[in-house]
This record gives structure tokens, sequence and C-alpha cells, in this order.
């Protein structure tokens, strides 16, 4: 007989999912497939909208990342358009869209996975969380949750609004910004440059502590695919897509987003709500790649900005010349990303068009299609539209960063499974090792099914016959 | 015109004899919720919101629509008409799909507005989740027929100020719809003229520019309010 096990408190991924692991005749894991049973339904319900509404209901889809969608969902209104916006709009959105980044990265970091590494894996999870790490190091958890705020802040101090926000609309931005917001913001950077380069050294200290285990723990070799600059540099906002081999040779360069469905193939599977996604000429399994944090600069050839780039170039000597690929990495690739963000966020605040009040351009349909693009800060994030001759949607695709990691997630489960699940019976810290390996990617399961979800995080454990013979659920 | 007595919430006004009840409250600056009535339309008694109690009368009577009469005792504020005025805020919000956070008037809407104001928490009746239709057949304009609350200030604005009269009414009950010409689709229309004037008494986001996205459709209706005066000086 199978027995429940209810571990309090509700785990730290962003959405409801479980995790399956099969056991063979001898007891060993044989696989592990990570359902998400969460549905969202936006690609539907969203038909019959007028397609300039569509920036402001997509950010619904996240708490975390509702920028990404506004800003890909106006690239593609304004495709439909046919218009540019002007500079400073641009560059507003690019500060909003790295503050977004970093309040995302920090909160992935100090919030959902800080507890693992700094208080220990099989801690009690009752005080495995932001507030134990508060109770042992006050002053880093304060900083976290700071370094979260500027991010929402910076957000506010442009639309009014530190979540979803309203002023990013097709043509430009609807306010522009006050020079009390610029020095406000400004005035926020030492702080947050400091606790990014704090927590830089925090985790090298640990990777050096645990060397084995950060090399080891869901060490997975899969292609990569990131946006990136005409120089090749670091880009969230704009830019064309690469690819590159587990070994680093790249496979596709500058491929242009606007041709995703080229190249970028869904495949919907019957356990859960997530599609898979994969890189088309290579087919499945073949054309597995990663995005996210890890996968943008395994792809770039430099970052934009010297205090990240010096910590890039350290960060890519430890691939040895090929990718890296160890999961445990985007950690600290998503501080170099942090790091970066604010360095971007300080030249633009000085730069002397963002207080400019031209930030809006007009124009009504002038084509039936748009592509929105964009790096979210899970990955990049495609908004597809197509328009009747009033303007009013009638099919609608979003590809989402989070679907597009699921195949390797799922082989990060199975990794970390056959590392720690012995026998047939799961230890609560096997559990919180499994998740581990997902909170890696920091999955956003509410944008990637489109959530009418109330399941916590559940593992259950099958012999060779598919019986469940141990479950243990969270929540 | 005469003046008359009458006693308002239990203080003695004196009041132009043919004024409605809410004309009479307005000049004594006692403020009863409305949606349906816009000054200087006819009103119609549409949404129920400024039902008043008169001694002697059972039933409530709408203020837009009832005239002042000789000593009537009028009672604009009560327990029993705050509860029926929350009550018809609720039906508002269950009836059709409302959904302010991606409205393009959140920020900007009467209906939201009222809601705050009568201390709406939450909506006690089912929603009725209607298919509405969106038509967004008009170059310039949508209407969005989830978020109409059948104010009909459009229709009367059109036929009263505008004098196209594009907009009517059909059907009954739940299924009432706001209509352009003969059941066309707006932009279609072989009366509408494009002149806004719908657009800007609209109380919702039910009706609203192409051209505004959230935030920034904020509408005017005094600038109709002014041109309603304005005309009525030159004739």
């Amino acid at each position: 007989m199978g027995k429940e096990i209810l571990i309090h408190p509700v785990t730290r991924i962003e959405g409801h999912a479980k995790i399956t692991i099969q056991l063979d005749d001898s007891g060993q894991v044989s696989d592990a497939i990570f359902h998400v049973n969460e549905f969202r339904g936006f690609e539907k319900f969203c038909e019959g909208r007028y397609y300039t509404e569509m920036p402001v209901i997509t950010p619904r889809i996240c708490g975390i990342c509702p920028v990404s969608h506004t800003i890909s969902s106006v690239k593609a209104c304004e495709m439909i358009q046919q218009i540019k916006i002007p500079r400073t709009a641009e560059l507003l959105r690019r500060v909003i869209q790295q503050a977004q980044l970093i309040s995302s990265h920090a909160l992935s970091f100090f919030h959902l996975s800080a507890p693992d590494l700094l208080l220990g894996w099989d801690s009690d999870p009752a005080t495995r969380n932001i507030f134990g790490i508060a109770e042992k190091d006050p002053d880093l958890g304060v900083r976290g949750i700071r370094l979260r705020k500027f991010g929402q802040e910076v957000s506010e101090r442009i639309t009014g609004k530190k979540i979803h926000i309203m002023g990013i609309v097709p043509g430009g931005m609807s306010y522009a910004l006050t020079k009390e917001n610029r020095q406000a913001i400004l005035d926020w950077i030492p702080e947050v440059l400091e606790t990014t380069h704090m927590s830089i050294d925090l985790l090298k200290k640990y990777h050096a502590d645990h060397t084995d285990m950060v090399n080891s723990f869901a060490n997975i070799e899969s292609m990569h695919m990131g946006l990136i600059a005409d120089d090749g540099s670091h880009e969230l906002y704009d830019g064309r897509i690469r690819l590159v081999a587990a070994n680093g040779d790249i496979v596709a360069d500058r491929l242009n987003p606007l041709d995703y469905h080229q190249f970028i193939q869904e495949k919907p599977v019957s356990w859960s709500y997530l599609k898979s996604f994969f890189y088309k000429p290579m087919g499945y399994p073949d054309g597995i790649y990663r995005v996210g944090p890890l996968s943008r600069l395994n792809v770039i050839d430099r970052m934009k900005t010297p205090q990240a780039q010096k910590e890039f170039e350290e960060f890519r000597a430890l691939g040895q010349g090929r990718p890296v690929h160890g999961n445990f990495y985007y950690h600290y690739a998503r501080f170099i990303e942090i790091l970066a963000g604010i360095e971007e966020i300080e030249q633009m605040m000085k730069d002397p068009d963002i207080l400019s009040t031209d930030i809006q351009t007009h124009a009504s349909r002038n084509q039936p299609e748009g592509i929105g693009c964009c790096e979210a800060p899970r990955g990049i994030l495609f908004h597809h539209y197509k328009t009747d001759p009033d303007g009013k949607l009638n099919q609608i695709d979003f590809l989402i960063a989070t679907g597009q990691n699921n195949p390797s997630m799922n082989q990060a489960i199975l990794d970390v499974a056959r590392q720690y699940v012995k026998g047939d019976h799961i230890e609560e810290g096997a559990l919180n090792r499994v998740e581990g390996a997902i909170r890696c990617f920091d999955p956003c399961l509410s944008c990637s099914t489109h959530a009418l979800g109330d399941m916590p995080i559940r593992i259950e454990l099958k012999n060779s016959q598919g019986e469940v013979i141990q479950r243990i659920a969270r929540g | 015109m005469s003046k008359i007595s009458i006693t308002i919430n239990d203080e003695p006004y004196k009041v132009e004899s043919g004024q409605t009840i809410m004309e009479a409250c307005k000049e004594h600056n006692i403020k009863i919720p409305s949606m349906c009535h816009f000054d200087g339309l006819t009103d119609v008694g549409a949404c129920r919101l400024c039902l008043v109690e008169i001694e002697g009368q059972s039933k409530l009577l709408p203020s837009c629509t009832t005239q002042v009469e000789p000593n009537q005792k009028i009672r604009t504020h009560s327990d029993r008409l705050s509860g029926h005025r929350q009550m018809i805020t609720e039906l508002f919000f269950s009836e059709r799909n409302h959904v302010c956070a991606v409205c393009v008037a959140n920020g900007n809407c009467e209906l939201q507005d009222l809601a705050t104001e009568v201390g709406m928490k939450h909506v006690r009746f089912p929603y009725l989740f209607q298919e509405c239709e969106v038509d967004a057949s008009h170059a310039m304009f949508v209407i969005d027929h989830n978020r109409c609350i059948m104010c009909t200030r459009c229709v009367r604005v059109c036929s009263e100020v505008e004098g196209a009269h594009n907009w009517d009414v059909k059907n009954r009950g739940y299924k009432v719809r706001i209509i352009s010409d003969f059941d066309t689709p707006w932009g279609e229309s072989e009366s509408c003229t494009s002149c806004r004037k719908c657009v800007e008494v609209c109380p919702t986001g039910s009706l609203w520019s192409k051209d505004k996205a959230q935030g920034q459709s904020k509408k005017n209706p005094q600038m109709i309010k002014d041109l309603i005066e304005k005309r009525k000086v030159n004739l």
C-alpha cells in the first residue's frame, strides 16, 4: 500500500505540477515525467478581441514576467500596424524589461532557490524559505528582498504600477519619465550593485565548497537558444536568434524571429498541458534545446557592460571552450544578467533622450498578421497574432520559454531522481532535490499552459507494474 | 415656474414645480447615484439606481423621471436604498462580462466608480457569462457588448444631440442589445456620422476609440454637456 506524506509549506515554484518517477523491477529509477496540470487557455479565449487589447490582456498570464508578455505583444501589434516607435520609447521599454528581469531573477534566487543553498537541502521545510534566510542572515535576506523591490520600483516610477503596468502601448509608451523619477532610480544603483556582487561572491563560495554536487547536479547536455544583438552581444529586447550545439558549435545563426515557425516546432504530450518544443530541422528528440539565462550566456559573444563582461568571462571559462551545461549554473547566469541589467539601466538613465516626451507614434492596422519576440526572464518568448479585416483576432499562438525547456526539465528530473531516489522509499530531501532541479530552470507554469490549477507539487513513485507505491505531496 | 415646498431627508426645501426629484436634489447638492441619467438628455429611468422613497408610496420611484409635488416627503438615502443600489450594481457585473483588469476604461470607468461608491465587495449573483459580440467594423471605434450596461446614453445622444439616430435597442430582458442602424455592423452604418459623441458619454469601456490604449482612454462627457448647453443658446 502506498502512503501519502504531506509536507508544508507549499513548494517554491511558480505554478503547480506533479512528478512521476518510474521504477524498474530491481527498484531502480527508469523514467521521470514532469506533469503540469494547469490549463490557462489564453490562446483560445482571446480570439475575437481587438488586437490592440492584447498588450493589456496577455500580461495577466503572469505576475512575474508581465513586461515580457507586454513587449512581445506590442511588438506583434506594431508589426500589424507597420509602425516604428520613438527612440525614447524603446529606451524606456528596455529599462522596464531589465527591471523586470532583475526582479524576477532576485525572486527566483532569494525566495525560491537560496533556502536550499543557504539553509541546506535537508533542513526543516517549515523554515526553508525567505524568512529562514532572513533569520539566518538578516542583511542578506533584506538585500534580496530589496533587490527584487528595485526592479518593481523602476517599473512603478516609469508607469505608475509595479506589476501589471499599463504604459507600454502599441506605438511606444504612455508615460514619459520625470527628472525626479530618473534620479530616484539612479540613487538605488549603488545598493543593488553591491547586493549583486555580494550574491555572486556567495554563489562562487558555494560552488567552491560543493564542487562535486554543483558539477553533477542535473548536468544534462543540450543545445542552447537565445537572442543576440547585431554585434553578438547579450540582448533581451530585439535581435536575431542563435542556436548553439552541446559541443559549442553554432548550429544556426542570425535566424529571424519572424520565421520561428520554420525552425521551432511544438509537440503536445499526453501527460501534461505543457507542450514540448524542439528545433524543427533536427526533429525530436535530437532537436531539444534550452532557453533562459544559462542559454543566453552560452550563445552570445559578449556582454554589453564592463562588470557583467568580467563575470561573463569567468562563467564561460567554466565550460572550458564548450557551453556551460550544468543546470546549477543557471543561478550564476541569473546574477550576471542582474549585474548587466543594473549597469544597462544606469547607462540608459543617463542617456540624454530618456526624458524626452516624444514617446508614441500612431497607426492603424496595415497588415493582418504580427509576430513579437523578446527574451523573457525564463527565455525567448513569441507572440503571434492573425487578425480579420476588422482587426479582431482569429488566431493566436504563444511560444513560452518554459515549454521550450520542458524536454530538458524532464531530463534533469530523471538525472536527479537516478542520483537521489533509491529503492521504494523517497525521503523528503530527495523530493526537495528533484524540485531543486526544476527550480534551476525557474519554470513559470502559469505562463506556459495558459491556471485554473490548485495542485501543489506531487511526486508519485510507481513500480514496474505501474502501481503507485508512494506519493509525496506538498501544499 | 412657481416654487413649492418639499422635504428631502427630513430637511425642508423650496424647489421649482415641474422639476424632477433628481434635478431638485442636484440643485441642493444632494447626490443620488445614477448610470443612465445624463444632463441634457431625456431621462428614461433605465438603471434604477436613483430610486428614492416617497412617503405614502409603497413603491420606490426613479428620481430622474418622477416630478416633485407639493409637500412631498422624499428620502434619497436609507439602509433599504443602499441595499437596492448595491444589488443593482452587482447585477450589472453579473449580467455580462466585466473584466476591469484588462478593460480599456480601467481607472476611467463610471461603473467602477459606482461599485466603489455603493461599497460593492463581491457579486452575490451567479454570472451569466453571456456570449457577447465585439464589433470592430467601424474604422475608428469599437463597441464591446460584453461591457455594455444598457444605460442607452449612446442611443439618446445620437438621436437627440447629433440627430443621426444610428443607435437603437433590440430584444428584451438579458438578451437586450444596442444595435447600429437596422442591426448591421457599425462599419456599414449609413446613419453614423463618426462624431464620437456616443463614445464620450458611454460610462464604461463598451464604446471606445481604437487609437486609445488602457490608461489613455479618458472620456470627456463634460464636452457633450457643454455642447448641449451651447446648442440651447444658439437656438
